[in-house]
């Protein structure tokens, strides 16, 4: 439905003499419905990344670099120019965009599997070589798209189609820590990792994505944020649950916080 | 460097640098493999004087990924390799190629399957013509056979690549890479980018989001998407060429591209010189192949039952299109030079009287 | 009094706003919208409880929540 043509709707949303409207979607975020399913917070951080492009007025300057995964529809969401790249290779796509075009802002957007495990080389290098651009990787410990099969951050005795009895970790290994292994690249300007569990925890992503585009801007190097995020179909949870398990279970093996800050 | 005409004594892989450049090359992205490092490292110094970018990539995956961020800008963006590392690069090329995206790369073709060796070969032209990655899509492929050819086909590859907005590959190999001959370079050519500046992305500033895409979820979309290249695939066959020699009232025509071609012209020299009625046709253009050109030899030959032999350095990948151009009037007969080390013309020459033979008996029993 | 409208069209029904909602006026409504889902709603005799503090609207993955907050200057005593 489009909400333009809904006359009472419009009527609620223009607001009253002594009103103020103190939230509205960012300019930048398209006025689309969004594929993902009921809960899962892909959405909220693309409205993050539009309303940090929209507030340091950089959504003309962008170009940005879609992935393969849930996050493969970025360009649908968000108004900029944008490359769509193979799966895992985000990071080098966008090394030949800024290297083209340094003046323009550059950001690529891509999930656990895309990111830590076939674009990991791509991630790591393009991270170590100090490239000017920024990364918004969502962590939701878990293959999306293809239906839920294991990621390299998947958590120990988390089920999922392809260890259904839970990974383990003398097959499997641990679940990977991106945030903290950037941290310690040299060219790396800003790392952190930040959740959207809470209206709190929303504001500390708000202002590690700023601190993120900021370093690219500056000219200090490479941006790096881990958003943990939930995908309740794929963990079997409803959504009040997924956005729970967050906090009870994610959080404890994926630390928030900012792991590497450099200064102007 | 002066703009002026120069002639210089340099390797191959030296004139494909001086021919990206003069084609006003921007971006270099590649990872080392020998035989063709004069390149990167020659890039290296070169590129950045000039106010390009110049990146040395963690591996070829990765280059091939940046010429596609690269390409995506309307950016001169290039790439070198030889094959291990181009067969790293085919999922970027289908993405190339999907999206629309012009970039040209370079495959300076060594021994294989594998690892193979370092001498050359030309082991990788079903993979260079043929598509290489997944999907259905082609890409250009330009063969140069000395060091003057690698310059002019690194500036042609640039033009046609934005033209037909599409990958180019040019396919040397070890020898061409590593011979030294003069060369003459023109300084930098006329640049076309044929209307990037409609499609290429520079931040949506007083204007729509542009978007480059491979991906076709829509009812009918990539049905659509697949009929659209697939025409300009065939808009492409107009710029298939060869050098011919000797073809006019040849009995026995030659078909060998790059080195092995230049080589078999030799042999071809030679036997004319004895009086043997050879010829030859070095295809510089391999896709889109010149099947018109061989199909109205084959045509005219009739008469007097002119047959084809061709010689690859490999075991048999070209013939197959030499035998799909000429099937209404004729064959081509096979000789394999095995990869890996180098062959001189004297070892044409027994391969060739040997198909001039065959020819003649088969010519004798139709009578 | 501040309000909230929710756009039904793009809200999934997820209740991640009812759940953060302080005042737990934010409930599962009796409609679904075009996509089958069944979307919250807050009760008119509730939106008088409602301060405009827009949690729902942070949290909501779909931006479907729009947030009017009163102001406070107007002296109608409100």
């Amino acid at each position: 439905m489009n909400v333009a043509c809904d006359i009472e709707l419009q009527r609620k949303l223009t607001p009253g003499p002594d009103e103020t409207l103190v939230f509205d979607a960012p300019k930048s975020l398209v006025d689309t419905p969004m594929h993902f399913c009921p809960g899962c917070q892909h959405g909220l951080i693309h409205r993050i990344v539009a309303r940090t492009l929209d507030d340091m007025g950089l959504q003309e300057r962008a170009i940005a670099v879609g992935s393969v995964g849930c996050s493969v529809f970025v360009y649908r969401y968000i108004s900029m120019d944008c490359v769509e790249a193979p799966h895992g290779r985000a990071t080098a796509v966008a090394t030949g965009v800024k290297r083209a075009r340094p003046g323009n802002f550059v950001y690529t957007f891509q999930g656990d599997g895309d990111l830590a495990a076939i674009g990991t080389a791509e991630a790591i290098h393009a991270a170590n070589r100090g490239e000017r651009i920024s990364v918004i990787f969502v962590n939701n410990t878990t293959y999306g798209m293809t239906g839920g099969q294991m990621a390299p951050t998947t958590l120990l005795g988390q089920k999922t189609t392809t260890c259904v009895k839970g990974r383990e970790r003398e097959t499997a290994g641990a679940p990977i820590r991106m945030a903290e292994l950037m941290a310690q690249l040299d060219g790396v300007a800003f790392s952190a990792r930040v959740a959207v569990n809470s209206v709190k925890n929303i504001r500390k992503a708000e202002k590690a994505v700023r601190r993120a585009f900021e370093v690219q801007e500056q000219g200090l190097g490479f941006g790096f944020v881990e958003f943990l995020s939930t995908c309740p179909t794929n963990w079997r949870l409803d959504p009040i649950k997924a956005n729970e398990r967050v906090e009870t279970e994610m959080i404890p093996c994926f630390p928030l916080g900012v792991f590497k800050e450099m200064g102007e | 460097m002066a703009d002026a005409v120069q002639k210089k004594f340099i390797k191959g892989n030296e004139a494909i640098v001086y021919g990206a450049l003069d084609a006003g090359c921007e971006c270099y992205f590649a990872y080392p493999i020998t035989p063709q490092n004069d390149i990167p490292e020659l890039m290296s110094a070169l590129l950045p004087e000039r106010g390009g970018s110049f990146v040395q990539a963690e591996s070829e995956v990765a280059s091939a990924n940046m010429l596609l961020g690269a390409a995506a800008c309307g950016a001169r963006s290039c790439t070198s390799s030889s094959s291990p590392g181009i067969s790293l690069m085919q999922e970027a090329i289908s993405y190339l190629a999907g999206s629309e995206l012009p970039t040209v790369i370079v495959n300076m073709n060594r021994g294989g399957p594998g690892l193979g060796n370092l001498g050359p070969s030309q082991g990788d032209y079903f993979q260079a013509v043929k598509g290489g990655g997944h999907g259905d899509y082609r890409t250009l492929v330009l063969a140069p056979a000395s060091g003057q050819e690698c310059y002019d086909m690194m500036i042609e590859a640039f033009d046609l690549a934005f033209k037909y907005r599409n990958p180019v590959l040019v396919l040397g190999d070890s020898t061409v890479g590593q011979m030294k001959e003069p060369v003459v370079m023109r300084g930098p050519a006329p640049r076309n980018d044929y209307g990037a500046e409609d499609w290429r992305l520079e931040g949506a500033r007083g204007r729509s989001p542009r978007l480059l895409k491979s991906l076709f979820l829509e009812d009918n979309s990539l049905g659509e998407h697949n009929r659209k290249l697939a025409e300009k695939y065939e808009a492409m066959q107009k710029e298939a060429r060869a050098e011919t020699f000797a073809t006019e009232d040849a009995e026995l025509v030659v078909v060998a591209f790059g080195v092995i071609g230049r080589i078999a012209k030799s042999a071809v020299r030679e036997l004319r010189a004895r009086g043997f009625k050879v010829g030859l046709v070095r295809p510089q253009t391999l896709y889109p192949f010149p099947s018109a050109l061989l199909a109205d030899l084959a045509r005219k030959g009739r008469d007097i039952g002119r047959h084809f032999l061709t010689i690859e350095h490999n075991c048999g990948q070209m013939v197959e299109d030499v035998r799909l151009a000429v099937r209404r009037d004729a064959d081509s007969a096979f000789f394999g030079y095995m990869p890996g080390d180098m062959p001189s013309s004297d070892d044409f020459i027994g391969p060739i009287l040997e198909a001039l033979e065959n020819r003649n008996e088969s010519k004798e029993h139709k009578e | 009094m501040s309000r909230i409208v929710v756009l039904e069209s793009r809200c999934k029904g997820c209740l991640l706003c009812a759940a953060q909602c302080p005042k737990k006026i934010i409930r599962q409504s009796e409609r679904f919208n075009a996509k089958g889902y069944k979307i919250v709603e807050v009760a008119d005799e509730d939106m008088a409880l409602c301060t405009g503090c827009a949690s729902c609207a942070m949290v909501c993955p779909d931006t479907a929540i729009r947030v009017f907050r009163t102001r406070k200057s107007a002296g109608a005593g409100e």
